[in-house]
Formats: structure tokens, C-alpha cells, sequence
């Protein structure tokens, strides 16, 4: 059993219970329930950045380009990007898919603990509260030269939960597998071992130039070849030892949230 | 009506600024050099135009026709106050401001159409989007490492309701280092108008109330250094006055 925080559907403040992730339980005080009984909301009310081309396939894949224009050279410090808050969206709602494809990317969340600024490689994980997983929806685009706002910024297109696992539950957040299941079949494999920049020393990098507040989230990156869905697909990202995010993708004439 | 945001005598108030005095929301009626100036505005969405005045395009270089509006996002860690302090870290080269009108955001809305944009307006305000030329690189350009940093977006230093902005697409932007005046433009030259970035940016994603749209910048940017008061003005808006510390300032004013 490990600790979660959750955001209960009903309730106020972020509550504290307990997993198992096996048995898909979850423990509120001596109660225990199963995992899908309890609706839960986005456990995160922070800012959530994502950081570009940290996978070690996904920057592979640009490489041959960043000699060339408009890149010119490979990046020096973390790409990242603001996923804004009208893209937040619970576990188990549903994301407005407005082309006839979207890419699903599988993202770990650093959840922060306490005001981190210049933070040592060292003393990186003091900072971190727990961990959380991000669908970091985009339409496809082959370009990053500039932000890819219209792509990744649509109503939806940040599904986070479906908890915060409290930080104590991973031993090493740098091998940890990372699944796309796509109406249950697996559609992508990797693993949190392929980070260019590790959980520390991205937490370490990022503060060098910007401080990250409490409760913000710090996506880790997306593994290359994300996979792609279109309406009516069900998602599931599953990361080891901190749980499983499930959507439903809809047609964008619906909004965005709602339940299953 | 002027709204404010200010800190004083241990709370943070919202205020009313008129010609003499400061109308703090719970009754009290206190004087300017009283306050501490905060953001007028806590937006969940802030965004930013780059690019949007075609003189300051040529200034950096660029194509001044761009395929799609450029558009970046900033977090709440960049917003500070009238009269606050910014560090210009010290291995850069070239740190310039840019003087932007700011375009308040008050109704919710999708899918916006130009005629009605300004239904969806509550106000204008002042913002200072200080860049740092050195950090720049080719990837989701401007990168945060250039337009996220800590404290680095005065604005302020209070709201103006849209009803007392006569025409915001006619208005005096205006920027002085120490007194001495660096950049002057007009927010008709605006590329893409207030109602055109609304009509843009709602056509994908929903704008709700308090979210902000900083609009960009004309030509007149020059590098700036420790010590410099920059101000920057916008006509019938107000004036919004920074000041540029050192690394060490910071750490030695957290150490007093």
C-alpha cells in the first residue's frame, strides 16, 4: 500500500489515502474501496510545464535537423512549455479530438514539494512531493521552431492524474516503464531510463532560470513515435509504481471533461 | 475606474486609484508611497505575442509575415508589481524591454467572432516583457529560458475598465531608461488587433475571465543595465516603473 493524494469528487482539500495498485484498492481512512468506484478530479492546481525532446529516441529522431535551419544547433538548456489550464482535465473524462488524429504522449509529472530555485542535482528529489501522469495531447506537427500553442494547447489536451503518488513509493524515478494502451492493446513501451536529462538533474537545469512553485508539475518528456488515436478510442497510461491516467477520445463537437 | 492590487500594513488589498489617494476595497483611504504595488491581475492563462508590431519584426531580423500568430505561454512566476525589481543575471549581454499594451480578458468565450471581441474585454493594463537575448535558441523560440524568468514581466501598475479606453487601437506606447525616452510606437500598427489575437486565440482554445493577452512590442528595444529605471507608459493606461538589480542585489537584500 502506498500514499496517494487525491482530489475526491465533493471534497475540498487534497486528500491523503492509500493504493494498491495491484488490487486497484484504495484505503480512505479504514475504509477500503475499489479503485473505480471513487470519482476523482485533477489532484493539480499548479502550473504544468512539459519539456521537449528529453527521450533519448525522440531527440534522435530531430538530430540529423539541428545543424540545420531554422535550428541551426542542438538546444543548450531544457525546451519546455506551459500546458494551460483550460487543457487540465480529470481521469476518466474525455478529450475533444479535432482532427482526424491526435498523439498521445505519455508523460511522468514531477509534483513540486517546496519553492525550488537553483536546486543541486543532489538535493533535487527534497523537492519533489510525489509523482503524477500527464497525456500530453498534441496534433501532430513536425516543427518546433516555434511554440506549438494551437497543437498542444486545445481545451483537453492535458489529462493529469489520476493521483499524486506520494514520492516515497519510487525508489528511482529513472526506471520506471511507461505504457500507451489504446482501447487495451499496447501500443508504446518505454521507460523513464531513456531520459536524456534524469528526474534530478532536469529539476536542477530547469531552476538554474526559472523557480517552480509548490504544487506545479514538471513533465519529464515524451518517448518518441507517440501513438496516435482518433475519436471514440479509449487511452490508458500506465507508469510503474505510480498508476494509470484513462481517457475516452471524443469528437470535438463535444466539450471537454465530462465523464465516460 | 482604475483597480488595483496592493499590500499594506500587512494585507493584501484590493484598491481603487483615484487622482490624490488610493481607495483600499475594506474602507481605508491611503497614499501611493503607502502601498506595496502588486499584479492587478492573477490570470490562470497569460498569454504573449511575439512579433505583433511589423518595425520591431525587422528589429530582430525576422520575416515580418508570419504563416501563424506567434504565440507563447508565461507562468504566474514571471508577474511583478509596479515599482519591483528585476535581476539581469550577470552573463548576459543584451537585456531589453518591450513595452506592451495588455488586454484583460472578462467573460468566458469560444469561438469568438472579431465584431464581438471587445464583449469579452474588461481591461487594459501596462506590461514590461523583458527578454534576454543570450538565451535565446531555435526551439519553441522564444524558449522559456528567455521569456519565463522569475520576476522578469512588470505589469501594472493597476486595470483600466475598457469603457474608459476610448480606442485601445490608437494609443501612445512609450518606454524611458532613466528619464531618457527609447521607444515610442503606436498600437494601431499592432499586426494582428485586439480583435483579430481574441477572434485567433478562442478559435482553439476557451479564454476565461482574468486570463491575459500581452500583445506585443514596436521597434525601440536597447540593452539595458543594473541600476537603469525603466519605465514603461501607455497612454491613458498608465506608467509602469521597473528597476534593474544585480544577482548579488537579490541574494544580499534575501541576506538583510
Amino acid at each position: 500500500m502506498q500514499t496517494i493524494y487525491m482530489k475526491l469528487s465533493g471534497v475540498g482539500p487534497l486528500q491523503e489515502g492509500r493504493v494498491d495498485l495491484r488490487k486497484q484498492t484504495i484505503m480512505i481512512g479504514n475504509t477500503t474501496y475499489k479503485a473505480d468506484q471513487i470519482p476523482l478530479e485533477i489532484p493539480i492546481n499548479g502550473t504544468v510545464y512539459g519539456t521537449l525532446l528529453n527521450y533519448h529516441g525522440a531527440y534522435e529522431q530531430l538530430k540529423p535537423a539541428m545543424n540545420e535551419a531554422p535550428y541551426e544547433k542542438p538546444p543548450k538548456a531544457p525546451i519546455l512549455y506551459i500546458k494551460p489550464m483550460n487543457t487540465f482535465a480529470a481521469t476518466a473524462s474525455s478529450i475533444p479530438c479535432p482532427e482526424s488524429a491526435v498523439e498521445i504522449g505519455a508523460a511522468l509529472g514531477i509534483v513540486i514539494a517546496k519553492t525550488a530555485k537553483k536546486v543541486s542535482e543532489a538535493n533535487a528529489l527534497d523537492y519533489i512531493k510525489g509523482y503524477t501522469i500527464a497525456n500530453d495531447v498534441s496534433i501532430p506537427h513536425d516543427s518546433v521552431y516555434r511554440p506549438s500553442v494551437k497543437e498542444k494547447a486545445r481545451d483537453g489536451f492535458c489529462p493529469i492524474g489520476p493521483w499524486i503518488m506520494d514520492k516515497t513509493a519510487v525508489d528511482n524515478p529513472n526506471n520506471l516503464e511507461v505504457r500507451v494502451l489504446v482501447n487495451g492493446v499496447v501500443k508504446q513501451r518505454s521507460n523513464t531510463n531513456q531520459l536524456i536529462r534524469s528526474v534530478e538533474k532536469l529539476l536542477c537545469d530547469v531552476t538554474e532560470f526559472m523557480t517552480l512553485a509548490k504544487g506545479d508539475v514538471l513533465l519529464v518528456g515524451i518517448p518518441e513515435n507517440p501513438p496516435r488515436v482518433k475519436a471514440n478510442e479509449r487511452v490508458q497510461i500506465e507508469i510503474e509504481k505510480v498508476g494509470t491516467l484513462e481517457n475516452t477520445i471524443v469528437t470535438e463537437s463535444l466539450p471537454a471533461g465530462g465523464r465516460i | 475606474m482604475k483597480y488595483a492590487r496592493v499590500a499594506f500594513e500587512g494585507s493584501i488589498q484590493e484598491a481603487i486609484v483615484t487622482e490624490n489617494n488610493i481607495q483600499l476595497l475594506d474602507g481605508q483611504l491611503v497614499k501611493e508611497n503607502e502601498v506595496v504595488w502588486l499584479p492587478p491581475v492573477q490570470p490562470n492563462t497569460i498569454f504573449t505575442l511575439g512579433l505583433n508590431y511589423a518595425d520591431h519584426a525587422k528589429e530582430l531580423s525576422f520575416s515580418a509575415v508570419q504563416k501563424e500568430p506567434l504565440v507563447f505561454f508565461k507562468g504566474p512566476n514571471t508577474l511583478i508589481g509596479h515599482n519591483g525589481k528585476t535581476v539581469r543575471p550577470n552573463d548576459v549581454t543584451f537585456m531589453h524591454y518591450e513595452c506592451e499594451l495588455v488586454v484583460v480578458i472578462g467573460r468566458q468565450g469560444k469561438n469568438i467572432k472579431q465584431e464581438e471581441a471587445y464583449d469579452y474585454v474588461r481591461g487594459y493594463t501596462v506590461a514590461n516583457d523583458y527578454a534576454f537575448r543570450d538565451y535565446l535558441e531555435n526551439y519553441y523560440r522564444p524558449n522559456l529560458r528567455v521569456k519565463n524568468r522569475d520576476a522578469a514581466t512588470p505589469i501594472g501598475p493597476w486595470l483600466v475598465d475598457k469603457e474608459d479606453v476610448k480606442d485601445p487601437m490608437n494609443l501612445t506606447l512609450r518606454t524611458f531608461v532613466n528619464g531618457k525616452q527609447t521607444q515610442q510606437g503606436c498600437t494601431g500598427d499592432m499586426l494582428l488587433s485586439i480583435q483579430e489575437l481574441i477572434e485567433y486565440l478562442s478559435s482553439f482554445m476557451t479564454l476565461y475571465p482574468g486570463d491575459i493577452i500581452l500583445t506585443g512590442t514596436p521597434k525601440g528595444s536597447i540593452d539595458t543595465v543594473v541600476g537603469d529605471e525603466v519605465i514603461t507608459e501607455i497612454e491613458g493606461i498608465g506608467r509602469l516603473m521597473n528597476t534593474i538589480i544585480s544577482e548579488e542585489a537579490l541574494t544580499n537584500f534575501k541576506n538583510e
